[in-house]
């Protein structure tokens, strides 16, 4: 067993690390969206970024699964750099981090259960994958998953036909899938009710608590982060100026995040 | 009489709603001049309309009844023009899968996309038979020489049509399967065939019609099929047996396309499972 695998089997028993080192985005040169993110992450319970539209979040999450190339600075998961990460390597990482979207992402023309197995394409070959052969393991997994989110009578809906609330729970239990480290949530609940949301965000807590993979989830509605999140991060201006229990997110904080006060009362 | 200070013009002049486009006007004077010019010097006259009216009613006269007395020939000729369409069809298709998915610039960079459009774009620039024509030159009369030039106009269709198809896909779901760390293959696979494949089941089987036109065709340039004994007929003013081959290709050709339906009916809205 080489040095390498040996540690990645310690840090399995341990909660996942998340790191950002002065990580910096630009999408236009001189115009940066991120400015130098310090930031850790360790352990489980749920993160909430917050702060306004445009503002760098999302950006933030994406640069961690690569969807989004950082433009300088280092992400550290477990102690290896996903920046630096090609091909195969960058893949096999992309495995170990789950990911929710605002709008859901499912493959519209493909069936429930198929979106869950989707979530094990990084394990299954191309052949296997054409002729829907998973193996059985996967295939219980997905419908325990199923069961879990509450779509057992599901499965071989097709994914166009759900509301947006059983789409996020397909949604959830496809990052589930893959069995991650990590989950990341991009707006999870901007596209719901308010119902809705605070269901979506209590089915993805607890179901990452049971399984112990901590969540970084990007979101507007700072009531909802308070009421469930171990930790509020907030954003203005692609810098973090708020970082702390959500107790002390004070009315001084929002202002200094969203700008102006107006709003509050 | 004008009211002061307004630069509306003096009464009486009126103004118009609509600037007249001159150069349109231009264009289709042109264009009427060019027809009537064209028409002038291929002896497009009436009395020439004539003259063919009465050649079209001997040549009509002469058509009919149908005579199925070489039915032997055109059997075998049909059945090879079938052949040739359904093999062509079959890897012009198969071909045409991996080529558009190249050309799709929203998932293949450059250096990848412009190759395989400019291959596209060589297919589509000549017409079939004329594709035949070479084939026949390079690989000898017969079937082989029809299939390829069929294969040829399969890509260019259909490898262009599938391109576009790709091109406006929901690219949330393509990023949604990518980050589960699949392979680029699985997510071709899980990610984009099942946006695509209804619209590809329809461009292949308008395809497979066609190829069942045009391999009735590629017979008069010698690359097999029933197009050879309609050639011969013609040249032989047997209209009587071109009757009845025409009537043959119009059943085989309705027949395709009953069948064509039958597969869009079967395939259109389904997802890509193997299984089906």
């Amino acid at each position: 067993m080489t040095a390498g695998t040996a540690a990645l089997e310690r840090a399995a028993l341990q909660p996942a690390a998340l790191e950002f080192r002065r990580l910096g985005k630009s999408y236009l040169p001189g115009h940066p969206v991120l400015h130098e993110i310090d930031l850790a992450i360790q352990g489980q319970g749920l993160t909430a970024i917050i702060g306004p539209s445009g503002t760098g979040k999302s950006t933030l999450i994406r640069c961690v699964n690569r969807l989004v190339e950082p433009s300088s600075g280092q992400i550290l998961l477990d102690g290896e750099d996903l920046t630096a990460l090609r091909g195969r390597a960058l893949r096999l990482a992309r495995r170990r981090i789950g990911m929710v979207f605002q709008e859901y992402n499912l493959v519209e023309r493909l069936t429930v259960i198929e979106n869950l197995l989707c979530g094990r394409l990084g394990y299954v070959g191309a052949v296997a994958a054409w002729l829907r052969r998973f193996p059985q393991t996967d295939i219980d997994r997905a419908f325990e998953l199923l069961d879990a989110v509450g779509l057992s009578a599901f499965a071989k809906t097709r994914a166009d036909s759900l509301s947006g609330g059983q789409r996020q729970r397909v949604g959830i239990a496809r990052a589930l899938m893959q069995q991650p480290r990590l989950l990341l949530a991009d707006e999870p609940t901007s596209s719901l009710d308010p119902k809705t949301s605070v269901e979506i965000m209590g089915l993805m807590q607890g179901l990452c608590e049971a399984r112990g993979i901590p969540v970084i989830v990007n979101m507007h509605d700072v009531e909802l982060a308070k009421r469930f999140a171990s930790r509020i991060i907030g954003m203005s201006g692609g810098r973090v100026v708020f970082d702390g229990a959500p107790a002390a997110l004070t009315d001084e904080h929002l202002k200094q995040i969203y700008g102006g006060e107006g709003w509050l009362e | 009489m004008s009211a002061p200070g307004s630069t509306a013009p003096a009464p009486g002049a009126s103004r118009a709603a609509f600037s007249p486009n001159w150069l349109g006007r231009a264009g289709w004077l042109a264009l009427l001049l060019y027809c009537i010019y064209a028409a002038s010097l291929l002896d497009v006259t009436w009395s020439r309309f004539v003259i063919g009216l009465d050649q079209g009613a001997k040549f009509l006269d002469r058509m009919f009844p149908p005579n199925f007395s070489r039915w032997e020939a055109v059997l075998k000729g049909m059945k090879e023009s079938l052949e040739i369409s359904v093999l062509a069809s079959v890897a012009g298709i198969l071909i045409s899968l991996p080529i558009g998915v190249m050309a799709a610039r929203n998932l293949m960079p450059g250096w990848v996309s412009w190759p395989a459009r400019a291959l596209i774009a060589v297919c589509r620039t000549f017409h079939p038979v004329i594709v035949a024509i070479i084939f026949v030159k390079a690989v000898g009369f017969g079937a082989l020489a029809g299939i390829l030039a069929l294969v040829i106009a399969s890509i260019g269709f259909i490898g262009k049509l599938f391109a576009e198809a790709i091109e406006e896909i929901s690219l949330k779901q393509v990023e949604a399967v990518r980050a589960t760390g699949a392979s680029f293959m699985n997510v071709i696979l899980f990610g984009v065939l099942p946006q695509v494949f209804p619209r590809f089941i329809g461009f292949s089987t308008y395809q497979f019609d066609s190829n069942v036109r045009n391999s009735t065709m590629v017979g008069i340039v010698g690359a097999g099929g029933i197009g050879a004994p309609l050639f011969v007929a013609f040249q032989r003013f047997d209209y009587d047996v071109v009757c009845a081959i025409l009537l043959a290709i119009i059943a085989v050709v309705f027949c395709c396309e009953i069948l064509s339906n039958q597969v869009k009916k079967v395939f259109g809205e389904q997802r890509v499972a193997a299984s089906g």
